[in-house]
């Protein structure tokens, strides 16, 4: 009973402590990007790497999720005869939630492993301390641009994925039978920029900001060997993934989003 | 070498330096002093802290206690800028080369220069390849490192750690992974780099053949303290674990050993 | 530098779609206009709002004009609904709001008829004339109460 109180709370400490850790390591990517040189080749870059090559994977699974939120949205209202209502279901589940979630989660998965991975071996090959040797700041020569780029493509990559997936909807839909206008006029008529598509921008933002903050430090933390980078990936996986859901009732219980 | 008058002792100096990882202690009260312009080897068994003594050096990690002065000034509980001063004047070659593998050899070695001077495009190109001459290399500008051989890419590791014009180049084991061709000019090259550009090297290695031939001084780390010498006073020392070291020569399995067991520098993830 | 030209077309392709893809999201989409429709404030008690909410749409003649800001409680125990209109829009001070229903359980929102005053409804001002929403269960409790009246006479 004492051991497993004792063994509660030392977790407790311990949790308490990494997110103090990342929270300072949060810190020191503001205060590097508050030094010169900006780095704008290495965020274009970043951005090229986690942003575009992330492209198709957004699209198809937009695509996808919209054309199955059709389907299940149309036999669902079919029973009410509210097929006209498709756009407003498929729309606001995308804008509101599936949207921002889904290429966070999927982002997360492509790109910020990658990152993890990429930044775990930089420590692993000593290339972080060569830049260090160089007298060149590794968080400000290859974490910030990271998170940066992570933080700028995640509304980006969010705004492609819903309108690949409102497509995927009208897809589905006007293949069902639907009015195509009835679902464009349904649609805009229900979502409205201040309360969805602002909320739907926040909350990619915050995700953005989390993945970017959790993949660099996981990666720059990772212990120098490849099991170790192999364990700070997948733990960059596991930890953004639970946070973004977690974060996602939050933001949604406080801004009604 | 040394700025302000100081004594040459000065130019790199270990003062009682304790250093412990966790509950391991790596070594404790160790204290040397490294000739100004000259090549030392520091050797010692695997774990006596050999690559850490050049990590302290470099100021990449901090000893418990103790001083370690680099030119003049004490690195070992120094700020950023201070930092960033001393390695100024440090160049390091790690054991894997440490090249920013998602840029071109060119970079690589322009990379310091863009970010710590205002040269133009073309000076920078024509140091970088001055550089890449010094260490017998050209036409790689646009490969990538894991394009390259292991000894090519030592040898760019090393145009790399001498194009800010250090005065002090540490070597973290400089040999590890090179067939035997690729150790004797990697051994020239530092000779080389020693002669014409009067920096003091300071070689990590358990490479017994290279040692004995091109260092002026040998640091032997042991468990309970350190023998200092030139290569001639330590071969007649009458410590037996030194003269296991020292005479532990070309056909010694352990050698082979250990020179298997490093790294695969070639390869990426 | 030259194998970087193609990697920040790329980029550039990419940021310009996604933003094209933000602007369709929030013009088109989310009925944001930059500066352009200025709106002015008009209030309506009404006795009972049924299941009116903010943001419902107000229409004249069916055609959307506005949307209801927030509904409070008044002075004297009724439904207080603030809500905007076009300002461009001429509604004399004699207008009626009525809270209407879309189809038969439909979502409420709020329907202008105009009157015939001269003087015209500015910023701030309250309509006179409301007609409460019709609750459904109520007006069926009513039918039913008649029915028993008449019959038990008979």
């Amino acid at each position: 009973m004492i051991t497993q109180l004792a063994n509660l709370g030392a977790r407790s400490i311990f949790f308490i402590e990494e997110v103090g850790r990342v929270a300072y390591f949060g810190g020191q990517i503001l205060v590097a990007a508050a030094k010169r040189p900006i780095r704008a080749r290495r965020f274009v870059d970043e951005v090229f790497r986690l942003g575009v090559l992330s492209l198709i994977i957004i699209c198809v699974c937009g695509l996808a999720v919209g054309a199955v939120l059709g389907l299940q949205g149309y036999n669902t209202l079919e029973r009410f005869g509210a097929t006209d209502s498709l756009g407003t279901v498929v729309g606001l589940s995308l804008i509101r939630e599936l949207g921002p979630v889904l290429t966070a989660l999927l982002t997360t998965g492509r790109a910020g492993s990658a990152t993890t991975a990429e930044i775990g071996t930089m420590a692993a090959t000593e290339q972080l301390d060569g830049l260090r040797m160089m007298s060149i700041n590794p968080i400000h020569y290859v974490v910030m641009p990271k998170a940066f780029a992570m933080v700028f493509v995640m509304p980006l990559l969010s705004a492609l994925f819903i309108v690949c997936g409102i497509a995927g909807g009208y897809l589905v839909g006007v293949f069902w039978g639907i009015d195509p206008g009835s679902y464009m006029t349904g649609l805009e008529s229900a979502v409205t920029f201040q309360d969805d598509i602002l909320g739907s921008f926040l909350k990619s933002l915050i995700f953005g900001i989390l993945v970017g903050l959790i993949s660099t430090y996981r990666g720059y933390s990772s212990e120098p060997t490849s099991a170790g980078v192999s364990a700070a990936t997948t733990t960059t996986v596991v930890e953004a993934s639970v946070v973004i859901l977690i974060f996602d009732y939050f933001i949604t219980a406080l801004w009604g989003v | 070498m040394t700025d302000n008058g100081a004594e040459p002792s000065d130019h790199l100096r270990l003062d009682q330096v304790s250093m412990k990882f966790g509950q391991r202690t790596v070594f404790e009260n160790l204290s040397f002093s490294l000739p100004p312009g000259e090549i030392s080897v520091i050797i010692g068994g695997s774990g006596s802290g050999k690559s850490t003594v050049l990590r302290l050096i470099g100021g990449l990690v901090s000893p418990q206690s103790g001083r370690i002065v680099v030119e003049g000034q004490d690195i070992s509980l120094a700020g950023n800028d201070v930092l960033e001063t001393a390695r100024n004047k440090i160049g390091m070659l790690f054991q894997g080369g440490a090249l920013l593998d998602s840029l071109t050899v060119f970079e690589n070695l322009a990379l310091p220069l863009r970010e710590h001077t205002d040269l133009d495009d073309e000076s920078i190109a024509t140091e970088v390849h001055d550089r890449l001459d010094a260490v017998g290399l050209s036409g790689i500008d646009d490969l990538l490192p894991n394009q390259l051989s292991g000894g090519m890419r030592k040898r760019v590791a090393l145009a790399r750690a001498i194009i800010r014009k250090p005065s002090i180049l540490l070597c973290d084991e400089p040999f590890s992974g090179l067939d035997p061709i690729s150790t004797r000019k990697v051994e020239a090259l530092l000779v080389d780099i020693n002669r014409r550009r009067g920096i003091t090297i300071v070689v990590v290695s358990h490479h017994v053949a290279s040692t004995m031939r091109m260092a002026s001084q040998i640091v032997v780390l042991l468990p309970d303290g350190l023998v200092v010498g030139s290569p001639q006073e330590l071969q007649n020392h009458n410590d037996p674990r030194v003269k296991a070291f020292l005479t532990a020569d070309r056909d010694q399995p352990s050698e082979m050993v250990e020179e298997v067991e490093v790294l695969p520098s070639g390869r990426r993830t | 530098m030259r194998n970087n030209t193609g990697r920040d077309i790329a980029v550039g392709l990419f940021v310009i779609a996604s933003l094209a893809a933000i602007a369709y999201l929030a013009l088109q989409l989310g009925g944001l206009s930059f500066g352009g429709e200025e709106t002015m404030r008009i209030y309506a008690n009404f006795d009972e709002i049924g299941g009116l909410k903010p943001r419902a749409p107000v229409v004249v003649a069916g055609v959307r004009v506005g949307q209801v800001d927030s509904i409070g409680l008044a002075e004297d125990y009724r439904a207080r609904v603030a809500f905007d209109v076009e300002s461009r829009l001429e509604l004399p001070v004699d207008s009626s709001a009525s809270i209407v229903t879309s189809g038969v359980l439909g979502d409420r929102y709020i329907s202008l008829q105009l009157g015939g005053d001269d003087l015209i409804l500015a910023d701030g001002d309250d309509i006179e004339f409301v007609e409460s929403a019709v609750v459904l269960e109520r007006l069926i409790g009513q039918l039913i109460h008649n029915t028993n009246i008449d019959s038990s006479k008979e």
